[in-house]
C-alpha cells in the first residue's frame, strides 16, 4: 500500500511545527525520516497514526484520505509503534498483542479463536513466543520493542508507522528491530536517530528540519557532508561499507555555524539533495 | 584471561524480574464470588444486634418475597428484616460493586493506577452538598429526599467545575485532571470543614461526620433502584469498552495507533465516573477506599486485562462492602461505626500483606 502526503502542516497547541509535507512512499517500501531534535518527525508521525489531525494537507493511503476514513477501519490499515510504550498496568505480553485486534473486533473486543491464531502468529514472527505469559513490564527493552512489533503485526495492516523504534536499545537489538521491520515487508514509515543504520537500512531518506523536508531520495544521495552540515551541524566524512557499499558516516566535529559542504572523503559524486 | 570473543547463540536474557504473573481463570472466579456474595447478602440480612432467629430470617424472607402472611405479632421482627436489613443489603452490595467499577473507570482514565473515585474531586463536591442539607437543613421541600439529590446534584456540579477547569484545547490530560481534582478535593473539603465547624447543633455536626466517612444506615428499599441502575447501566458500558479501556491504560500514542479517539472514550468515562459516584455518594456517603483498593487486588489475582478486571472487581467490592457494613453495625452495637473507618481497618492490613506477598508490579518496577 502507497502513502502519499501532500501538503501536510499539523499544529500542536496552535504553533505550526510541520510545514508542507510532500512524502511518498511506494508499497512495501522502508522510507526513513531523519532530522534533529525538535525537527517535527515524531509531530509529523503522530499525525500520520492519526494522534493528530492536520492543519491542512492530506494523507493518503493507495489514494483514500486516511484522516477520512472511520479511525477502526484506519487502524486496519496502518499501524504504529509511537515512542511511548510506558503504561502503569501489568498486562502479559499476550494481552499486549491481542490489543492489536480491537480494530476489527466490536463490542467487548472478545478475542476470537481466528484473533488468538493471528496474535499467536504475530509473536512467533518476531520469534517471542516464549514471552506470551509474562508480564510486559519485566521485558528488556528489546523484548517490549519485539513484542510491540508483534502488536502491529497482529493489527494486520498494510503500512506500518515508527517512531524511532531502536531508542534504547543495545546495538543487537536494534539490528533485530529493523530486520523484523524489513521482513514485515509492509510499507513502512521510520523514523530514526542514528544516520548509520537508516543509511543501511532505508530505501529512501526524508530530510526534516524546522518542520520542512528539506531533502529527500535515496541514502547515499541525501548524507551529503554538506547536508549534514547544515541540518545537524556536524562535520562528517562519507564512507563505504566495505562488504554492503552502503554509504556511512563518519563524524569529526561540530561544523561552524554556515558551515558549507567539503569534500567527500571517499570521493563519491555527492548529489545535490532536492530542494524543498 | 580468554579474549577470544565467543559468538554466544542469543538465548533470552535470563532475568532477575518478577516471576511470570500468576492469574486466576475467571469463569470459575466469578461463579465463586457470586456465590460468595449471594451469602454475604444472608448474612447481611441475617446477623444484626436485636436477635432475630435464622429461621425468622429465612421465613420473613419467604414471605415478602412470595407475598405469604405473617402473625401480627411479628411485624416489628419483620420490618427489621425486610425494611432495614434487606435494602441496606442490596445497597452495601450495590455500592461496593459501583465504587469498584469506578475505581477501575478512574485509574484507566488517568493512567493511574493509585487514583480513585475521590482523586476527581467528585464526592467531596457531593459532600458540601450532603452537608448543606444535614447542618443548615437546605432543600427542605424535598424531604427525605433532600440528602440524596443535593448530594447527587452538588456531585454533578463538581464535576462539571473539575472538567471546565482541567480542559485544554487538547482535551483532558491525565495529570491536569488529577492535579484539577486534588486541589478541588481541597476546595471542598474546606467548604465541608467550615459548614461543620460553624453548624451550632452538635447532633447534626455528627451525622454530617458520619456522612463524610460513609455509612447506609440511612438505607430502605427507596435508595436502591437509582443507585443500582446507575451502578449496572455504567457497568454494562464500562465492559463493552473493556478493549478500549486497555488500549488507553497503554497510553493516547498507541490507542489513536489501534483506532480509538482517546479523548472521546476519556470524556465518556469522566461522565460515567461522575454519574456513578454522584449516585453512590448520595445514599452511602464518601465511603473511601474501596475504590482504590478493590481494582488493585483484582489486579493481584486476575491480571489487567480490563475485560477480567471489570468482571471480577464489582463482586469482590460487593462482598466486601456487605461485610464491612455488617461489622459497622454489630462490632460496638448498638453504636454503628462509620463504613470509612472498617474498610481502613481491614483494607489497610489486606492490601499490604497481598502486595509484598505477590510479585505485583504498579508499574515503574515499584
Amino acid at each position: 500500500m502507497r502513502i502519499d502526503i501532500t501538503d501536510l502542516s499539523v499544529e500542536v497547541a496552535g504553533h505550526r511545527l510541520v510545514h508542507d509535507i510532500a512524502l511518498k512512499a511506494a508499497s512495501g517500501r522502508l522510507v526513513g525520516l531523519v532530522g534533529p531534535n525538535g525537527s517535527g518527525k515524531s509531530t509529523l508521525l503522530r499525525c500520520v497514526y492519526r494522534a493528530l489531525r492536520p492543519a491542512a494537507g492530506t494523507v493518503r493511503l493507495d489514494g483514500t484520505d486516511l484522516h477520512a476514513m472511520d479511525a477502526r477501519e484506519g487502524a486496519r490499515l496502518l499501524a504504529a509503534l509511537p515512542q511511548e510504550a510506558s503504561t502503569e498496568f501489568d498486562f502479559t505480553v499476550a494481552e499486549v498483542v491481542a490489543m492489536g485486534r480491537l480494530p476489527h473486533q466490536r463490542g467487548t473486543g472478545r478475542a476470537s479463536a481466528a484473533d488468538t491464531e493471528i496474535c499467536a502468529r504475530a509473536l512467533a514472527r518476531v520469534g517471542a513466543d516464549h514471552l506470551a505469559g509474562r508480564g510486559f513490564l519485566s521485558l528488556s527493552g528489546g523484548e517490549k520493542q519485539r513484542v510491540l512489533i508483534a502488536r502491529a503485526l497482529a493489527q494486520e495492516p498494510k503500512v506500518l508507522v515508527l517512531d524511532e523504534p531502536t531508542n534504547h536499545l543495545d546495538i543487537a537489538q536494534q539490528l533485530e528491530v529493523l530486520a523484523l521491520v524489513r521482513d514485515s515487508r509492509l510499507t513502512v514509515l521510520t523514523a530514526l536517530h542514528d544516520l548509520n543504520l537508516a543509511a543501511v537500512h532505508c530505501d529512501e531518506l526524508y530530510v526534516i528540519a524546522g518542520g520542512r523536508i528539506v531533502a529527500s531520495g535515496a541514502p547515499h544521495d541525501v548524507l551529503t557532508p554538506g547536508l549534514l552540515a547544515e541540518v545537524f551541524g556536524v562535520r562528517a566524512h562519507r564512507v563505504r561499507h566495505p562488504e554492503s557499499g552502503a554509504v556511512q558516516l563518519l563524524f569529526d566535529r561540530l561544523a561552524p555555524a554556515g558551515a558549507q559542504a567539503e569534500a567527500p572523503a571517499d570521493g563519491a559524486p555527492v548529489t545535490a539533495p532536492t530542494a524543498p | 584471561m580468554a579474549t577470544t570473543a565467543q559468538a554466544a547463540p542469543r538465548a533470552p536474557a535470563p532475568h532477575d524480574g518478577p516471576a511470570p504473573p500468576r492469574r486466576l481463570p475467571v469463569p470459575p472466579l466469578v461463579a465463586a464470588l457470586s456465590v460468595v456474595l449471594l451469602g454475604s447478602l444472608l448474612c447481611g440480612i441475617g446477623l444484626g444486634s436485636s436477635g432475630v432467629s435464622w429461621s425468622q430470617v429465612v421465613r420473613y424472607l419467604g414471605a415478602g418475597l412470595t407475598g405469604g402472611t405473617i402473625r401480627p405479632d411479628e411485624v416489628a421482627p419483620y420490618t427489621i428484616v425486610w425494611e432495614l436489613r434487606f435494602p441496606r443489603a442490596v445497597l452495601a452490595a450495590v455500592v461496593g460493586a459501583g465504587l469498584s467499577a469506578v475505581g477501575v473507570a478512574v485509574q484507566a482514565l488517568v493512567r493511574n493506577a493509585l487514583a480513585d473515585p475521590f482523586v476527581l474531586g467528585i464526592s467531596s463536591g457531593a459532600a458540601v452538598g450532603a452537608n448543606a442539607v444535614l447542618l443548615f437543613g437546605a432543600l427542605g421541600a424535598l424531604g427525605v429526599w433532600a440528602l440524596s439529590v443535593s448530594a447527587f446534584v452538588s456531585a454533578l456540579l463538581a464535576m462539571a467545575l473539575v472538567y471546565a477547569a482541567a480542559r485544554t484545547a487538547h482535551g483532558l490530560t491525565p495529570l491536569r485532571l488529577v492535579l484539577t481534582g486534588t486541589a478541588m478535593y481541597y476546595g471542598f473539603s474546606a467548604i465541608t470543614t467550615l459548614m461543620v465547624f460553624t453548624a451550632d447543633r452538635g447532633e447534626a455536626a455528627r451525622s454530617a461526620m458520619m456522612w463524610l466517612l460513609g455509612s447506609l444506615s440511612g438505607a430502605g428499599w427507596g435508595s436502591v433502584p437509582i443507585a443500582a441502575a446507575a451502578v449496572l447501566a455504567a457497568l454494562a458500558h464500562l465492559l463493552l469498552s473493556a478493549g478500549r479501556l486497555n488500549a488507553l491504560a497503554m497510553g493516547d500514542e498507541t490507542a489513536a495507533a489501534l483506532g480509538i479517539d482517546a479523548e472521546r472514550l476519556r470524556r465518556e468515562l469522566f461522565v460515567v465516573a461522575a454519574a456513578v459516584t454522584g449516585a453512590v455518594v448520595a445514599v452511602s456517603g464518601a465511603i473511601g477506599f474501596v475504590g482504590l483498593m478493590v481494582p488493585h487486588v483484582t489486579r493481584m489475582l486476575v491480571g489487567a486485562d480490563h475485560r477480567r478486571v471489570l468482571a471480577v472487581a464489582p463482586l469482590l467490592g460487593a462482598v466486601l462492602l456487605v461485610w464491612v457494613d455488617l461489622l459497622s453495625r454489630v462490632v460496638l452495637a448498638p453504636v454503628e461505626l462509620p463504613v470509612g473507618v472498617v474498610t481502613a481497618v481491614i483494607g489497610v492490613p489486606c492490601f499490604v500483606l497481598l502486595m509484598r506477598r505477590r510479585g505485583y508490579t504498579f508499574g515503574g518496577g515499584a
